[in-house]
């Protein structure tokens, strides 16, 4: 299993690999909101967890899709597929490796978006905090939609609708969370634990549903 | 060991493409398919794999000791496509296989440095693997079978695309592996210069076919 971590990990960052891709299309987001929205130092405080949070969401959703199409194109599925080993758990590795391999670079370069955006720093502190725990669950409930998808052509922007239903909480608690920690009557405490609950659930859903999508995918 | 199907069908859109096949092979025998394209050739071995669903029948494979698991824990399957990435090196492809794939009880697999050897690549392996030929990609993906056992290989058209010595090479590969006491399947239109395999001859839903052809 760990080589099928270090191999997702070693393909995201070759060529084509694509993990740069989510962070630049990250950061293409979020710098020209203050162009668009005017210099407005207060109103963009104020967006601004918003506006990092959306962006992130955008750009994690981006490259799900090729989470097993490209293992599908070159046959390589067929192979996992019958292997002794547990298809939830190789899943589930192949989640964490998309993962490290996309998300993590968006929660690294949170902070310095947040200064675009003109936030405090508690501000920017909560959202890479709840970005960090929040994108997991993005990447899990992404793994069923691509799991489902995986055997249509262009099925990217169907991916993305297919689990953005369900990523909305995400956004939610993650948003709430973040402006808990600035504003202060509302605590910070209860929808960021409702977001980490999130993840620990999709984590184990995610994988399982993503393994029968895949089982019953093939032709 | 053996490797059974008992009366398997499989249906492609509406028809059974073909039904009530049933084979039973031990240590060292092989079974070639052969057939018109569209016959079902490709849809058997994917059903053995455990790729696809049988309609009816079921595959099962049984070694001493233990009851019988699922065939496609014991198979090596060979598709058309090759199952390596284009974008890293072969020998980091093989060397990923090896581990992911372990060994299969009674055997182990060779070095991926070994394997490409086997296959007569032996000092390419730090390329890519887009970088290589079609000829050449298709002797990797062989070699892929070496770097870890498996008492059944499942092969789909493992010559396309070789010259004749390469074939030779896969033949003696494949006498090897029947040597010691490895179970064969293959769908091939050339022959793979192995003697004495029981052949199946595929025909595919009849009429059908033809009209698809024309």
């Amino acid at each position: 299993m760990m080589s099928l971590l270090l191999r997702d990990l070693k393909l995201s960052v070759r060529a084509g690999g694509g993990a740069l891709i989510g962070v630049l299309f990250f950061m293409t987001v979020v710098a020209v909101i203050p162009f668009g929205v005017g210099p407005d130092l207060n109103l963009l405080s104020r967006i601004g967890p918003a506006i990092v949070w959306i962006g992130a969401l955008l750009a994690a959703l981006l490259g799900l899709d090729r989470l097993f199409q490209t293992e599908r194109d070159d046959g390589s599925l067929d192979l996992i597929l019958m292997q002794e080993h547990p298809l939830v758990l190789t899943v589930l590795v192949k989640c964490v490796a998309h993962w490290v391999a996309n998300s993590l670079p968006l929660v690294v370069a949170s902070p310095l978006l947040g200064l675009f955006m003109n936030m405090s720093e508690v501000a920017i502190g909560a959202v890479a905090v709840t970005l960090l725990v929040g994108t997991p669950a993005l990447t899990f409930i992404g793994a069923v939609g691509a799991a489902v998808a995986v055997s249509l052509p262009r099925g990217g922007l169907l991916v993305s609708i297919l689990v953005l239903p369900l990523a909305i909480p995400v956004l939610i608690f993650g948003v709430s969370a973040s402006y808990a920690a600035v504003e202060d009557p509302a605590p910070f405490m209860p929808p960021f634990l409702i977001l980490l609950a999130i993840t620990m659930f999709f984590a184990v859903l995610g994988p399982l549903g993503a393994a029968l999508a895949l089982r019953n995918a093939s032709d | 060991m053996r490797l059974t199907a008992e009366g398997l069908a499989a249906r492609r859109g509406e028809d059974l493409l073909f039904s009530d096949i049933s084979f039973d092979l031990g240590a060292g025998e092989g079974l070639i398919l052969t057939g018109r394209n569209g016959s079902g050739k490709s849809t058997l071995l994917r059903v053995i794999a455990g790729l696809l669903r049988a309609e009816r029948g079921a595959v099962t494979w049984h070694s001493s000791g233990d009851g019988p698991i699922r065939a496609g824990e014991a198979c090596h399957y060979l598709g058309h496509r090759n199952a390596m990435k284009a974008e890293l090196s072969v020998e980091e492809n093989l060397g990923f296989w090896k581990s992911f794939f372990g060994d299969f009880k009674g055997g182990t697999g060779i070095s991926a440095a070994e394997a490409a050897d086997r296959v007569g690549l032996g000092g390419i392996t730090h390329l890519p693997f887009g970088y290589l030929s079609a000829g050449q990609q298709r002797r990797m993906a062989f070699a892929k079978l070496l770097v870890s056992y498996r008492p059944v290989w499942i092969l789909d058209e493992p010559t396309a695309a070789l010259d004749a010595r390469a074939e030779a090479t896969f033949a003696d590969l494949i006498r090897e592996h029947l040597g010691r006491g490895g179970i064969l399947l293959a769908a091939t239109h050339q022959p793979l210069g192995l003697e004495g395999m029981r052949e199946l001859r595929m025909t595919g839903f009849a009429g059908v076919a033809g009209e698809f052809g024309a």
